[in-house]
């Protein structure tokens, strides 16, 4: 088994994927990375003042302002509700939300590319693993060595497992080094705060408690790496699904695209929380803003999302072992 | 020379509701190069697929060194080496390590199997390089060394001369004989080409729409088969002749089609002559693989 995942990871390796997708990385990083210098660097202009509570303060103002426009739907304006009873209770708290440093960019960066950058990466990788043998032929010489056809496809699919490990990993260390030497690298140890969550038309804070930034982190993380593999495990089979490996990535990117847009338009149809693609933010659920429909929690999300990734590697496993090769 | 090594028993395949392979038999034996000859689409690929599992059988059973394919495949494929129609390996390794990524699937393989089989197709020189600037002949002894690796009792090699310049034809040819003579192997080769079975191969499957329609020794279907062509001068008094001496003469246009047998045809020939008939032309003919259909299925053709 060792050697047959040796044997996948060369592979991986030497078609350069994961180089690609690393590279893709860094580039993204470095504009986003750029984009936030700017974006606080106007803040400051405007507000003639670096000092961080005035700033909040601006922003509770901005988003209030918005509110009492007419123009704005319900959902929009239960999110931005939220939002700033979020900050008045760090602000009432005396907690800086945003501390200046790399974490606190690694932090935000995580929790915007949960929904669609990394599951995109991630796609990159898993949706070639079967279908590209097909595509060479050499499936035909694969499944003629004496060796069953589930232990290729579990060596393919602990490949994967690793290859999502090591992707979600560069992605901490690359925006923690590029934000880093923007932003400095200070800012582990900020406290967070945790526990936020929405009743109603509320934001529940019964449960808010402090954490280091660092722990906060590492379950953003934590949620990624699992967000990913489900994302994987599904472009995974696709792969085994579907011959050409092109195809297999347009059906994954059409879901993933739809998911983003769902989550915007969903809470009028109440059992779309059952899909997939609506529950890949589970980093919102640690930040406490609303979920896109109500009855979605972080156990909720985790449970559907573990029954999709379940019954895709067992309808992987299935096919694969059983289909004939042409 | 009877050990037999693979065999093949009542094999069909249905797809949908079509028969596409209808109960095939057949067995290999150690030593011998066995021939699998058909038109395209006549089954061969798909028989072959089955043979080493990359297809199910609908029914019947496959059996190599008496391991079944079905039921004990990994025992079953550890005897067996193949190329399924192109030989198909990563193009972004080199040669090596394509042989290195298979020899890590064969149980108790060693590096020295891998120089040995690299030595046996001849590749050493350019082992090292990455498949992609590979020309086709390599690529195709590239196939033969991983299909050697395990060191299998049964090859099968699927149209193995396919799209190789001459000089490349006639050193796959002269490879298979060397295999099936010196390593004892058995050799399934599957082609459409009548002339190339002739050269290689010990005994034939005729195979046509998912059926073995004749299964002979080559030399035999020759000599069944082989016809002479005379063009003779004056033709009426050749074709008088040659019908006392023999039951079989044709005439089409200018020729005189008869059997070739060998013990005869010079007797043949001098009797023409006293009769005060011209040779002209003598020509010995090997039916296309069309006429051989149409004399096994009794006029129907390939299609």
């Amino acid at each position: 088994m060792i050697s047959l995942v040796q044997n996948e990871m060369i592979k991986l390796v030497r078609k350069k994927r994961l180089l690609i997708v690393t590279l893709i990385m860094g580039v993204l990083i470095s504009m986003f990375t750029y984009a936030q210098l700017r974006e606080t660097q106007r803040l400051q202009e405007k507000l003639g003042t670096t000092d961080w509570r005035s700033t909040l303060q601006q922003e509770i103002i901005d988003t209030q302002n918005r509110l009492s426009g007419s123009q704005i739907s319900d959902d929009w304006r239960k999110q931005l509700e939220i939002r700033v009873a979020q900050q008045q209770y760090y602000l009432d708290n005396d907690i800086n939300p945003s501390e200046p440093g790399a974490p606190t960019f690694v932090r935000g960066f995580i929790e915007n590319a949960i929904q669609l950058l990394l599951p995109l990466m991630i796609m990159i990788i898993a949706a070639d693993l079967v279908s590209s043998e097909y595509s060479l032929g050499s499936i035909k010489v694969l499944l003629t060595r004496p060796v069953k056809r589930w232990k290729i496809l579990l060596s393919k699919y602990i490949t994967l497992v690793m290859s999502v490990s090591f992707l979600i990993l560069m992605f901490g260390v690359l925006s923690y080094l590029i934000s880093g030497i923007v932003f400095g690298f200070k800012g582990w140890t900020a406290p967070i705060l945790t526990g936020f969550s929405v009743q109603g038309n509320d934001l529940n804070t019964a449960d808010v408690h402090l954490i280091s930034q660092w722990r906060y982190i590492l379950m953003e993380f934590g949620l990624a790496w699992f967000v990913s593999l489900v994302v994987g495990t599904l472009a995974f089979m696709l792969s085994v699904l579907i011959k050409s490996t092109a195809a297999g990535m347009g059906v994954m990117l059409a879901c993933l695209i739809a998911g983003t847009i769902l989550s915007s338009m969903v809470s009028s149809w109440n059992s779309a929380k059952y899909l997939f693609m609506v529950n890949l933010n589970l980093t919102s659920y640690l930040q406490g803003t609303a979920p896109p429909t109500e009855g979605m929690t972080l156990g909720f999300s985790l449970g559907v999302l573990t029954i999709w990734g379940l019954a895709g590697l067992l309808v992987s496993f299935l096919v694969f072992t059983k289909k004939d090769v042409y | 020379m009877s050990e037999v090594t693979l065999s093949v028993k009542g094999l069909k395949k249905v797809i949908g509701k079509r028969e596409i392979i209808k109960n095939i038999d057949f067995e290999l034996k150690r030593g011998e190069v066995f021939g699998f000859l058909g038109p395209n689409g006549a089954g061969k690929t798909t028989t072959i697929r089955m043979l080493v599992g990359l297809i199910r059988p609908t029914a019947g059973s496959i059996s190599i060194c008496g391991y079944s394919v079905s039921k004990q495949f990994t025992k079953a494929m550890e005897h067996i080496g193949c190329i399924v129609e192109n030989p198909e390996l990563y193009p972004y390794l080199s040669g090596w390590e394509n042989l290195q990524h298979f020899s890590r699937m064969i149980p108790s393989m060693t590096e020295e199997r891998i120089h040995e089989v690299v030595a046996l197709v001849g590749l050493q020189e350019r082992i090292h390089d990455l498949v992609r600037t590979y020309s086709l002949g390599m690529r195709q002894r590239l196939g033969i060394a991983q299909a050697l690796l395990g060191k299998p009792k049964v090859l099968i090699l699927d149209e193995p001369t396919n799209g190789l310049d001459p000089s490349g034809i006639r050193d796959m040819r002269k490879f298979i004989r060397f295999l099936a003579e010196s390593e004892g192997l058995s050799v399934l080769v599957s082609s459409h080409l009548l002339s190339e079975i002739q050269l290689m191969c010990d005994r034939v499957a005729i195979i046509a729409k998912g059926e073995v329609i004749h299964t002979e020794s080559v030399k035999t279907l020759l000599t069944q088969q082989e016809r002479l062509l005379w063009k003779l001068d004056p033709q009426p008094a050749g074709i008088d002749v040659l019908k006392q001496v023999t039951d079989f003469v044709q005439v089409q246009g200018e020729y005189v089609t008869t059997f070739y047998e060998e013990a005869e045809v010079g007797e043949w020939n001098k009797q023409l002559i006293q009769a005060g008939v011209t040779v002209k032309e003598m020509n010995r003919k090997l039916p296309t693989l069309e006429d051989l259909f149409i004399e096994m299925t009794g006029g129907e053709s390939i299609d």
